[in-house]
């Protein structure tokens, strides 16, 4: 017969202000095979793990049952305090008496009591017929994938490869940079964005760890933690990357201009062109879909005018295949699509334009060489609005989080709007001033002493077009009076959204999102930049929305966390995994279907299935599918399983 | 077959119903908006149906409870709906107060069990929210069709520049109503254009006409009509088009008081919706009720050769 023993946790008041563990821990004690059973205030503390080190080496115990919060919180704590005293960790388990009794119980003790005691003897039967088992290791790849080139991609892979870890940068668009290449100036320094992220940028270009993919898409993914195995797509630039000097003669010369999307709709671009000028990497970019020698093969300008011979029409997609060992997603934001404002006239009335049209209009390089000039005469605008929260903080029709960003950006425009033209006059409708970072309060108070921004605390019911003018319906609460301004022109904070074709690259990554298809982290305090799959870390406003120094930290923090996971070369993995009884395997290959992590095999030779440990995740769907329970779970085999049900019917 | 028997130009015309719509006029159309009552009925039967009067119907309350837990004020409408039910299963209106009201409070019946059964107890009836309700303009659209409609027309209101004027309660709030899109509707348009009129494009087509204000502040809703009206004369407008005699009477009744306060301010006629069928119908402009409207339209009409 086995020794058993068994750890009540008080956990403060959480678990013994409904339970009563004292009773409990008495009744466990005298089932047969429990040699010890006892509580203590805090079993997670030093003392209390003292008290089942203790336990174990004078009473000789050969499985432990610790009944607190959820196996997530300490399970590894109480297995690595059985081990020091020469225990085989997986003789421990946890039983949750938290989070799956006390919390949801408050108002039943009697009941919360007798379920804790059910619970304790569930896990007990589960103890009693675990197996001792070692940890697997498994060889790591120490490379890394970074998805996004904006400022949290370069961040990451800088930090990174400064670590001394290869890494590998993969940007959709033609250049790095992400919406910070569109930015004029930041807050709350007024920085040049531009500068800061161009040094930046070239750093990572000429990093030697760095291997940098632009205008490129993951297409597929494959593999677990240590070990991703990468199809990358590399579009058809038409442009051969090494004969290119990026002269410009090629842009200069060609004869087709479209709209780009880069200037926000305000400015052109052609069809072979750079993402924005001196972009990095320098090298032009042959849009297939407005080019006329893709069209109708009537043009062949660029060609022509090359010196160096560098494009190259029939240039096919590359598919690179590649490996690595954590993959990080800075895949960014989108601002909320225009077509869904009405009430705005966003879309509609050109005059309308949203935050990043505006900090286009007042870049250096942008449309109108940083000039404030509204859009559908090119006049100075005399009276300017800023309508802030546009689709965020409104849950019944629009997104309900806050965007984070738009109140410090507002204000930095109406700052810039007002030096440009003194004799202009800003209105900024708010909700609510949100200024919680460094510096940002005092950049926000002064702005507002010294630039006089009239700032109306309320909403927008509509804009609309009339003679020639925006006019702004709206309310001042704090008035309680209806306002109507008219303006000249109108920028509207709109919500950040994630990135287009987020969802299929978490789908891809077998990464979560959220209802608003953020990706989600593992827990929000705890471990916020990993995501819940393992070996997928988060950075930037793929997760939430934040500021560029919110994700500049974050990205750091994303590459110190991977680099402590590659510090060594190779990684242990839990062994609670599917393994198959040879002598009852049919062969029927229904588990090798089912599989999702590719785990399962069939081994030809002996015409059985087989489990590949290192991918193999123990979540079950083999187990179930199996006709003739030929494959079990390691410690959670179908006789545990059985006896635990016989424990709670 | 049934028929009916309507003076229609100088000639009295047997016409041919094809269907009847159950009908609840609302107070305000048997007394201010006699003019809008009598000229629906009269189209109706030139287009083939009959409008079926509700028996017994009582005043729809007006205004729709924003307080969750105000019963009383629904009791109503919730009556009219169980009569209604009992006659059959569509229910049409004309005033775009009742439309609200109605429209409103049939939705809440429906989705609410708490409060349907509250409200059955209350009026001894037993109505579980499943009737229709459907205003004149939708009947137009869904079940005669614009199309056929011109087709129907006989004397085109062609040169003629109206506005649509839908105000809030046709609209709002969208997802309870779901009459037309929210921002930019365009249901009014479309009939305009059926009867060969120009509609005209002003941005205050769907602002609120000050209502109940011009009772206890009247200047506040005067205010809102200058605004409504002098950004559609601004537009080109030489007529208003309304659905609604709350509206109506802002927007018309009150031009007198707007022409005091602002003294370059050039009144314009304001039709209900049905005054201008009836003259595109060909129905004989005596008949269409011209004496209940504040502003004369006569003038204009004469000036387009309408009449």
């Amino acid at each position: 017969m086995k020794r058993l023993g068994v750890f009540i946790c008080h956990c403060g008041v959480n678990i013994a202000g409904t339970v009563d563990v004292k009773s409990v821990a008495e009744k466990i004690g005298k089932i047969e095979d429990v040699a010890h059973s006892t509580d203590y205030i805090y079993m997670c503390s030093e003392p209390g793990q003292q008290i089942v080190r203790e336990a174990i080496r004078d009473q000789g115990l050969d499985g432990v049952v610790v009944a607190c919060c959820s196996p997530s919180m300490h399970e590894n704590t109480f297995r690595k305090a059985v081990k020091s005293q020469g225990m085989n960790p997986y003789l421990c388990e946890i039983a949750n008496i938290r989070e799956q009794c006390s919390w949801v119980h408050q108002k039943e003790k009697e009941e919360a009591t007798r379920k804790a005691e059910e619970i304790i003897q569930a896990t007990l039967e589960k103890v009693r017929r675990n197996e001792q088992l070692e940890a697997i290791a498994v060889a790591i790849n120490r490379r890394v994938l970074v998805i996004g080139g904006g400022i949290a991609g370069i961040t990451a892979s800088l930090d990174l490869a400064e670590g001394g870890y290869e890494v590998i940068l993969l940007e959709r668009e033609a250049a790095l940079g992400g919406h910070m290449a569109q930015l004029s100036r930041t807050f709350p320094d007024l920085d040049p964005a531009f500068n800061g992220l161009l040094s930046k940028t070239l750093e990572v270009e000429g990093h030697p760890k760095i291997q940098l993919y632009c205008y490129s898409e993951l297409e597929e993914v494959k593999g677990y933690v240590g070990n991703f195995e990468l199809v990358i797509r590399k579009k058809a630039t038409s442009v051969a990357g090494e004969k290119c000097t990026g002269c410009g003669v090629c842009i200069e010369n060609c004869p087709v201009e479209y709209v780009s999307e880069f200037e926000r709709g305000m400015g052109m671009r052609k069809a072979i062109d750079l993402l924005y000028p001196s972009s990095v990497p320098n090298k032009p970019v042959i849009d297939r879909e407005h080019c006329r020698h893709f069209i109708d093969g009537t043009c062949h300008r660029c060609e022509e005018v090359c010196p160096e011979k560098a494009i190259h029409f029939e240039q096919e997609d590359e598919r690179i295949l590649d490996k690595v060992g954590a993959i990080v997603v800075a895949t960014g934001y989108d601002l909320y699509p225009k077509e869904q404002l009405g009430e705005y006239g966003y879309g509609e009335i050109p005059d309308v334009i949203d935050g990043l049209a505006f900090e286009r209009m007042l870049s250096p390089d942008g449309p109108t060489k940083g000039k404030i000039l509204r859009p559908s005469d090119r006049k100075v605008p005399k009276e300017m609005v800023f309508i802030q929260c546009v689709a965020s903080r409104d849950p019944d029709r629009y997104m309900p989080y806050c965007s984070r960003i738009c109140c410090m950006y507002t204000a930095k425009h109406a700052k810039i709007y007002k030096e440009q033209v003194p004799d202009g006059q800003p209105y900024i409708f708010y909700m609510d001033i949100r200024s919680d970072c460094k510096g940002y309060e005092e950049f926000l108070q002064k702005t507002i002493e010294e630039k006089g921004l009239l700032y109306l605390r309320g909403r927008v019911s509509r804009v609309f077009q009339d003679d020639g003018r925006v006019r702004i319906l709206g309310v001042d609460t704090l008035t309680g009076k209806m306002v109507e301004v008219a303006a000249d022109m109108v920028v509207l904070a709109t919500a950040i959204v994630p990135s287009h074709g987020v969802k299929d690259l978490a789908a891809k990554l077998r990464a979560t999102v959220d209802r608003h298809g953020f990706l989600t982290e593992a827990h929000i305090k705890l471990y916020p930049v990993e995501s819940s799959t393992k070996g997928i870390y988060l950075a930037g406003c793929g997760q939430s929305p934040k500021d560029i120094s919110d994700t500049v930290s974050q990205a750091s923090a994303t590459a110190s966390k991977i680099q402590a996971l590659l510090s060594t070369d190779k990684l242990l993995q839990d062994p609670l995994i599917a393994f198959v009884d040879e002598g009852i395997c049919s062969g029927c290959g229904i588990c090798v279907e089912i599989c999702p992590y590719e785990a399962r095999e069939m081994d030809p030779r002996h015409g059985i299935s087989i489990v590949h440990s290192a991918l193999c995740q123990g979540c079950g769907a083999c187990i179930a599918s199996c006709p003739n329970n030929a494959c079990e779970l390691r410690n959670t085999s179908a006789n545990q399983v059985f006896r635990i049900l016989d424990t709670f019917v | 077959m049934r028929y009916a028997c309507l003076r229609v130009g100088r000639r009295y015309a047997f016409l041919e119903l094809v269907m009847d719509y159950l009908y609840f006029p609302g107070c305000t159309l048997y007394t201010k908006a006699k003019n809008f009552d009598q000229t629906a009925r009269n189209c109706s039967l030139l287009l083939g149906f009959e409008l079926k009067e509700l028996k017994n119907w009582t005043c729809c309350g007006a205004t729709f409870p924003l307080a969750t837990d105000n019963i009383m004020a629904l009791l109503p409408p919730s009556r009219i709906l169980a009569t209604a039910r009992e006659e059959g299963t569509v229910l049409t209106t004309l005033c775009a107060v009742c439309f609200n009201v109605i429209k409103r409070t049939n939705r809440l019946i429906q989705g609410d069990g708490e409060k349907r059964d509250k409200i059955n107890n209350f009026i001894e009836k037993n109505y579980q929210g499943d009737l229709q309700i459907l205003h004149y303009l939708e009947i137009l659209k869904q079940d005669i069709g614009f199309p056929q409609l011109r087709e129907k027309v006989k004397k085109p209101l062609e040169g003629l520049l109206a506005a649509p004027y839908y105000g809030c309660m046709l609209l709002r709030p969208f997802k309870e109503m779901g009459f037309d899109d929210k921002e930019k509707p365009t249901l009014f348009e479309e009939f305009l254009e059926a009867l060969g009129a120009k509609a005209i494009e002003f941005p205050y087509k769907i602002e609120c006409c000050g209502s109940f204000q011009s009772v206890g502040s009247p200047d506040v809703a005067t205010e809102c009509a200058y605004k409504i009206l002098g950004s559609a004369i601004q537009n080109g407008a030489e007529a208003m088009v309304s659905t609604c005699p709350m509206c109506t009477f802002n927007i018309d009744h009150k031009q007198s008081d707007i022409k005091q306060k602002h003294l370059d301010f050039k009144p314009i006629p304001v039709f209900y919706f049905t005054q201008l069928l009836g003259i595109a119908m060909g129905l004989d402009y005596r008949t269409l009720g011209f004496e209940q409207n504040a502003v004369d339209p006569l003038p204009l009409l004469s000036e387009k050769g309408f009449l």
